[in-house]
């Protein structure tokens, strides 16, 4: 792959005896919408965590926009966004209170925050409820602001690890609206989920079983490389082989 | 390039500026977490103050009189004129003593022999017992000496007596510092240490952990924030919160209760804000191991406060406790600070006579600190 944003050679990371990721390799390319699938305790957290810089990997090598995971940790901070399945904004805090935190811990200026929070909060159509706390909010404006949120430092790369958990397929489907908008845009995005038909959405799809990556293709490659009618039943005859149970 | 450099510290200053707000705005807007914060130490601070007592006040008293003669009248009048206790009445025998106490109407029951005035003047000693309710041993015990005490006093205005005869060391007991036995001027420094602890250890190990739980630590940590500037972004407001506690607590023992106040203000707030550090630092290392909220709380009530209150002096003494809970207690932060603070209130004692004391402090939140960065190492390696 010509220059990619995300390159992972042997990557590692054991607890003790056991192997959470057992050499994986892959890259990413820039602007590319990346699945990240695999059945819990696969190890997709672990290998996420490795790239945001959050656990050093035990083996192996990675480098996010050009910089090295274990090196270079803190600065690839500041070039990814990152949003979880738990929760991400502050319950307590008002829509505009919330954009103004993460403004500020991502290092935007005040003049940057003020336009950054008028132009987020027109583009959601939120402006009946800026003033609003999140917890009085339903679940897919929060993810959807979330989302937003995690972009406003203008990320190379934005790691989503199960983004639209528990939302229902209506908002789930804006939500993807949204995730092909900045991926347009040339934002790389890196998606794990649970759900098949998203998998589908994604330009590639990596699935991981027992800590290894087992299959990395197009939704359409991967169906013609197992001759299954759907990712879904790729996934399951993947899945089913591995050791690690639920 | 100097501006540059200006400009990314002032930036930094402005996000963990931001940060610092967001904590006091979680803060203010959670009214549970205000309640705590500054209703507790006002209530617990009436509370020991006006309620738990450790004192006598008008303790009830019959009075048997055998004699019923002017010397015995006097005393029962000058007994009866103390704060400590009220002379509800006289009884004629001794049976009724068994049934007063059972119904609990007098605490005590003062009998003179009969022939008191006669007696005296011929040089003997006649005796004045006392008996009391010891279904309240405290109480029961605090009154005897009281009244003991009433009377030998008595005795010793008097003059000529005990008389040339049987003429005995007369013990004369003296309460230094404390003259009064006031009980709130003990407790208001161990109320000062449970307040901190409350505020300082409890309430940043819940507010850490609520991070951890509601998944808002794993975005801070993948943001450029430090690790050490969110730790220090969190305890920062609860650092204030607690130190404004302490001046609301030493106020209110100034002007409400009229605790004396002997010692150097400064030293008093030097020490009392290390002592915030030790619970802070606490607080860090029980978030540190706790992942949940409620674990935190439990451990937090149970392995600091409990302790605070029932081990470091604060209520029991130390040295009448059983050895093993006074090796226990050496542990317990709150029992030096109580000493430091308990020798700066009521004895103005100096830094000079309590370096050991606010050294083992120091240590021991040093040692919390390392313990805890240790702890934030692991879980991210």
């Amino acid at each position: 792959m010509h220059n990619p944003i995300i390159r992972a050679e042997n990557l590692t990371r054991k607890f003790g005896d056991f192997t959470a990721v057992d050499h994986i390799s892959f890259e990413v390319g820039r602007g590319e919408i990346f699945g990240f699938l695999g059945a819990n305790g696969a190890g997709k957290t672990t290998a996420i965590r490795m790239l945001t810089g959050l656990l050093a990997p035990t083996e192996g090598t990675a480098s996010v926009a050009g910089l090295d995971v274990e090196k270079k940790a803190e600065q690839i901070k500041k070039e990814i966004g990152y949003m979880s399945q738990k929760f991400s904004l502050y319950e307590d805090l008002t829509v505009r209170e919330n954009i103004r935190l993460y403004g500020g811990i991502y290092g935007l200026s005040d003049n940057e925050i003020s336009q950054k929070s008028n132009q987020l909060i027109k583009m959601l159509g939120m402006q009946e409820l800026q003033k609003k706390m999140i917890g009085a909010l339903p679940l897919g404006w929060k993810q959807k602001l979330a989302f937003s949120v995690a972009l406003i430092h203008e990320p190379q790369i934005v790691f989503l690890d199960e983004p639209t958990g528990g939302v229902d397929p209506i908002t789930r489907r804006q939500f993807w609206e949204q995730i092909y908008k900045v991926a347009e845009e040339g934002t790389t995005v890196f998606v794990t989920t649970h759900y098949m038909d998203e998998a589908e959405y994604c330009d590639r799809v990596s699935i991981m079983v027992d800590g290894r990556i087992d299959a990395l293709n197009s939704p359409a490659g991967l169906k013609e490389q197992f001759d299954a009618g759907d990712v879904e039943e790729v996934f399951i005859r993947l899945a089913r082989g591995a050791d690690r149970g639920e | 390039m100097l501006i540059v450099v200006n400009n990314r510290i002032q930036n930094k200053i402005d996000t963990f500026i931001g940060f610092v707000v967001k904590e006091f705005k979680q803060i203010y807007r959670d009214k549970r977490t205000l309640l705590v914060l500054f209703g507790m130490p006002i209530i617990q601070m009436l509370l020991f103050g006006f309620a738990i007592r450790n004192e006598v006040e008008n303790a009830k008293v019959a009075v048997l009189d055998h004699s019923n003669d002017e010397v015995t009248r006097q005393i029962t009048g000058k007994i009866d004129a103390s704060n400590y206790f009220s002379v509800e009445g006289s009884i004629q025998s001794y049976e009724e003593i068994d049934e007063l106490f059972q119904q609990g109407e007098v605490n005590e029951v003062i009998i003179f022999e009969s022939d008191f005035a006669r007696q005296l003047q011929r040089g003997k000693q006649p005796a004045v017992n006392i008996v009391s309710d010891a279904s309240n041993p405290n109480l029961a015990q605090l009154i005897q000496q009281y009244s003991t005490s009433i009377i030998v006093d008595w005795q010793q205005r008097k003059g000529g007596l005990p008389n040339k005869q049987n003429r005995g060391v007369v013990a004369n007991a003296n309460m230094l510092f404390n003259p009064e036995l006031e009980s709130v001027n003990l407790f208001v420094p161990g109320l000062i240490a449970v307040i901190l602890m409350l505020i300082s250890a409890l309430m940043t190990s819940i507010s850490i952990t609520r991070e951890k739980e509601m998944g808002n630590m794993e975005i801070l940590l993948v943001s450029p924030l430090r690790p050490a500037q969110i730790i220090i972004g969190k305890v920062l407001p609860y650092l204030v919160l607690a130190f404004v506690n302490v001046l609301t607590v030493l106020a209110l023992a100034k002007w409400v209760f009229g605790v004396p106040f002997r010692g150097s203000y400064g030293l008093f707030l030097t020490e009392s804000l290390l002592f915030i550090f030790t619970a802070l630092a606490l607080g860090v290392f029980i978030s540190t191991k706790a992942n949940d909220q409620q674990t935190a709380m439990m451990v937090a009530l149970a392995g600091l406060l409990l302790p605070t209150v029932l081990l470091s002096g604060f209520i029991f003494p130390i040295s009448s406790m059983p050895w093993p809970l006074q090796l226990l207690s050496n542990l317990i932060p709150a029992r030096w600070f109580l000493v430091i603070v308990r020798s700066i209130m009521l004895k103005d004692s100096s830094l000079l006579l309590l370096w050991k004391e606010t050294l083992i402090l120091l240590v021991m939140t040093l040692g919390f600190i390392a313990l805890s960065v240790k702890n934030f190492k692991v879980r991210l390696q």
